[in-house]
């Protein structure tokens, strides 16, 4: 079990999502123009680690949360606001939910996320919150 | 028009010119226990829900799905369900059950079960509960800044000021959804030159302020609505699903989110069915505890009119707070839109979630002018400050703010002004003069800014948005210009958002980048003597409004150099003329010279002799050592007097007509309000005393009524009498007195 809070208690371990260190983001880092957005974003594993802290503290829904966070950590912006957009009401149909879904898995290993849209299909197909046409 | 003069004048109070509705059950407009919201219930079989809330599976809509799958613990819920409503309520207002006694339990509730819950408790049991349920041990506050003219050096020097203020979050929002770029960065610079490691947010269409947040230019969203019916949440053009998809997105981004929801949006958007406005706030809650948001801003916030318009509103906002904290979430209390026109009202309001106290007892303290809140008028805004800092020294309570000094104040604005125009000039943004540093130093609103071309700003902010230019490019811009602090506070924040440790619930910063959450600063409040208590350094902060004033200050006006002319000559005996005997209190012309209202002690025993003169008076002059008391002083003139008739004379200025024939207490003429006595009534009241020792009557001396005057000299009354009561000598005999002075006449 991670001692909370990991910046205090595990410092040394903490790294960014570009897999740098964060004892290497220093100021004179970053003046010497070696520091990137990705070296100040957060590593899939922290996010792990914050859902173990959450799920052990009580709060087993931002756990989940936190877990579906770990797995996006690794898709790009972009491709982020566009499967949002998707899912909003009767922007796909089932079957493009379902491939979105698969595609997650499939491309980042975003098992939780995919579950999840396949859930949102569902409801959306006995909803009338697909895509209509 | 009224017939009643005082039914015309309460016509004209600003609490009339509120909107007050009956009850209206099928457009929604209950806040609470409409006949149509279902009885609480949950039916399962084989481990799945088959019925919740009078609702059969088959009949589920997307809400009551997503609320089934990813809200109830289902584990929990029979032996939730089968607890009384109103054992629920006694363990929230009972100090003796312990928060996670009862969020254990709640976690097995379906929205019914929660609002009958709520209808056994007063305001005050709530208020107990909220004391208890609110996750975090230690309250905060947050701040809305914005400008209309969306000037960034206005926007940085307001953030930088509501950060030194001790708000713990700050979120703007923009008048064009262009600027939002430029808007975001000003908050993220100013916030970390006023206090390190407050958290900012620019509230913004989704998809824009996810943008945003992986800029690094925000640190929190909540803008992440909910609402209560399946209708209206498709009509805000999201479910369920996608909402919670969100959240993960920006967490996996490392930002801190929070849901928005809150009672009347649904009756507002036309789409309650039939539901009470706390019935559907619960199913809200239960949504966004499903989406594994951290926590959620209610308390109606924008339509908190809607509420406030129908009987109990006011409790059923509370009620959805109480809700919320039982939940687990974060609540940000709501307290931001403008709810009344009334002081009283919106002060009373508020009192339900200051004195509990609330992770953030504003969803949005405005800590600008209204003109300038582009969220739309904040109850509480930049002119309350004062006042907001005097309730918290009252009370003793922290309400998350801090006084400021008026130095220390034009220091941060001055500084973030200059750090943002450095932060735009590196960055090739449309410069920021000298002028308009200058303005925003000590600018109020808007108003005191000169205008700024805005189609400049809005092409950079485009560029700015579309290009690869991020807060790394911020940090390093602030440390070649020399603002290497505030560069290393966003850094810090840079270094936070790895660490994600402020994505647990109820997460802010202290000052020293310390996380202070639900996890490492849990509410254990069990009953006096546990749970956050004011005291130590804080309390000395808030007790240090600059407008406190020294004790020893009140006095010093008043002291003066004895009166050369006044001669003690022994121990004073009865008198045998038809004289008025003037004593004076011991300190009067001697360690004082002043009275409250400023007259020389001289000339007020001048103006006392010229009117006994005035009507063929005889006077003498005594001082009384043994007592401060202007009764006693006046019954000692009146008993040493050959008349009868004394005057008792306190050095503040407070007289007395006496005669010996009367109790001690009681007297001829009072004249108690020492302020607004002057030199002509000093005289008068020589004349009354003259013409009551010569056997005439004499009209009382007329005063003025003056409602005011002890409010205002209370604090000064008390130190000069306690400086009058120093001079004490309770064994000296009165004192015989010379004063070498004769009246004109």
């Amino acid at each position: 079990m991670s001692q909370y809070p990991l910046r205090e208690h595990a410092a040394e371990k903490l790294r960014a999502h570009s897999g740098r260190p964060l004892h290497e983001i220093s100021a004179e880092a970053v003046a010497a123009g070696e520091i990137s957005g990705a070296d100040l974003r957060t590593h899939a594993d922290t996010l792990r680690q914050q859902a173990d802290i959450a799920q052990a503290n009580g709060f087993p829904q931002l756990a989940n949360n936190l877990l579906r966070a770990a797995e996006l950590t690794d898709v790009p912006n972009d491709e982020l606001l566009r499967i949002y957009d998707t899912l909003r009401p009767e922007r796909a149909n089932y079957s493009e939910l379902l491939r979105l879904a698969d595609y997650l898995e499939a491309s980042y290993g975003a098992r939780e996320n995919a579950e999840f849209i396949r859930e949102a299909a569902a409801v959306y197909r006995e909803r009338n919150l697909l895509r209509r046409a | 028009m009224h017939r009643s003069k005082r039914f015309d004048l309460l016509a004209q109070r600003d609490i009339n010119k509120e909107t007050f509705v009956e009850p209206w059950p099928e457009a929604g407009l209950i806040v609470a226990d409409s006949p149509y919201d279902p009885a609480p219930s949950l039916t399962m079989r084989d481990g799945l829900v088959q019925e919740m809330d009078g609702r059969p599976h088959e009949d589920f809509d997307a809400l009551d799905r997503f609320i089934v799958s990813h809200a109830l613990d289902l584990d929990i819920a029979p032996e939730a369900m089968a607890l009384p409503a109103q054992d629920y309520a006694r363990m929230l207002a009972d100090i003796n059950v312990p928060r996670a006694t009862i969020a254990r339990l709640v976690a097995g509730c379906t929205p019914a079960k929660l609002c009958e819950i709520m209808r056994h408790m007063s305001v005050l049991e709530m208020m107990m509960g909220l004391a208890k349920m609110r996750i975090r041990r230690r309250p905060a506050n947050q701040a809305h800044v914005t400008n209309w003219r969306e000037h960034p050096a206005l926007l940085a020097a307001d953030a930088a000021e509501a950060a030194l203020r001790g708000f713990a979050e700050v979120e703007t929002t923009v008048r064009v959804a262009r600027s939002a770029p430029l808007c975001a960065l000003a908050i993220l610079v100013g916030t970390q030159t006023g206090r390190p490691g407050v958290l900012t947010q620019c509230s913004v269409e989704e998809s824009l302020g996810l943008r945003l947040a992986m800029k690094g230019l925000t640190s929190y969203a909540e803008t992440l609505s909910v609402y209560g019916t399946e209708q209206t949440f498709t009509d805000g053009d999201d479910s369920p699903w996608s909402k919670a998809f969100l959240a993960s997105a920006y967490a996996s981004r490392g930002v801190k989110i929070r849901f928005t929801s809150g009672t009347g949006s649904e009756a507002l958007m036309g789409r309650a069915e039939q539901k009470s406005m706390l019935y559907l706030e619960a199913r809200c809650l239960l949504l966004v505890k499903g989406a594994g948001s951290q926590g959620v801003q209610n308390g109606s916030i924008s339509c908190i009119a809607l509420p406030e318009s129908l009987p109990g509103g006011v409790r059923a906002v509370l009620a959805e707070n109480l809700l919320a904290a039982m939940l687990g979430l974060e609540v940000a209390a709501g307290n931001d839109a403008l709810a009344s026109h009334s002081s009283i009202r919106k002060t009373a309001k508020l009192m339900l979630q200051f004195i509990p106290g609330a992770d953030f007892i504003f969803s949005g303290y405005s800590a600008i002018p209204k003109r300038d809140n582009l969220f739309g008028g904040g109850n509480f805004d930049a002119e309350d400050f004062d006042d907001y800092n005097v309730l918290q020294r009252d009370m003793q309570i922290d309400g998350g703010l801090r006084p400021i000094r008026e130095d220390e104040a034009l220091a941060v604005r001055k500084k973030a002004a200059r750090a943002i125009q450095a932060v735009y000039a590196e960055l090739g943004l449309p410069a920021i003069s000298e002028v308009e540093v200058e303005a925003a130093t000590v600018a109020h609103s808007s108003d005191d800014m000169p205008a700024r071309d805005i189609l400049p700003d809005l092409a950079a902010a485009d560029n700015f948005l579309n290009g690869e230019s991020d807060f790394v490019a911020v940090i390093r811009a602030l440390q070649n210009t020399g603002f290497s602090d505030i560069a290393d506070n966003i850094l810090e924040m840079g270094r936070q958002r790895i660490a994600s440790d402020y994505l647990q619930p109820s997460a802010i910063f202290d000052a020293d980048f310390r996380v202070r959450s639900a996890i490492n600063d849990a509410n254990d409040y069990t009953g006096p003597g546990s749970g956050y208590r004011v005291g130590g350094q804080r309390w000395n902060d808030m007790q240090a409004i600059p407008q406190a004033q020294s004790p020893a200050g009140f006095v010093q006006p008043h002291l003066g150099s004895p009166i050369s002319r006044l001669v003690e000559l022994g121990a004073a005996a009865k008198g045998t003329q038809q004289e008025v005997v003037l004593a004076l209190g011991p300190a009067f012309g001697r360690a004082m010279g002043f009275t409250i209202g400023g007259l020389a002690h001289d000339e007020v025993l001048k103006a006392l002799l010229t009117g006994i003169a005035g009507e063929g008076g005889l006077a003498r002059l005594v001082r009384v050592y043994h007592s401060s008391d202007c009764a006693a002083i006046g019954y000692v003139g009146a008993r040493l007097s050959g008349s009868g008739i004394g005057i008792g004379l306190q050095s503040r200025g407070t007289a007395v007509i006496h005669q010996r024939d009367l109790a001690p207490l009681n007297n001829l003429e009072l004249f108690p309000q020492s302020p607004s006595l002057s030199l002509e009534t000093y005289e008068q009241i020589g004349r009354n005393a003259a013409r009551y020792a010569l056997g005439r009557s004499a009209q009382p001396v007329a005063v003025k009524i003056d409602n005011g005057a002890r409010l205002r000299l209370i604090v000064k009354t008390a130190l000069l009498h306690r400086r009058e009561t120093d001079e004490v000598r309770p064994e000296t005999p009165p004192q015989e007195l010379r004063y070498d002075w004769e009246p004109a006449l």
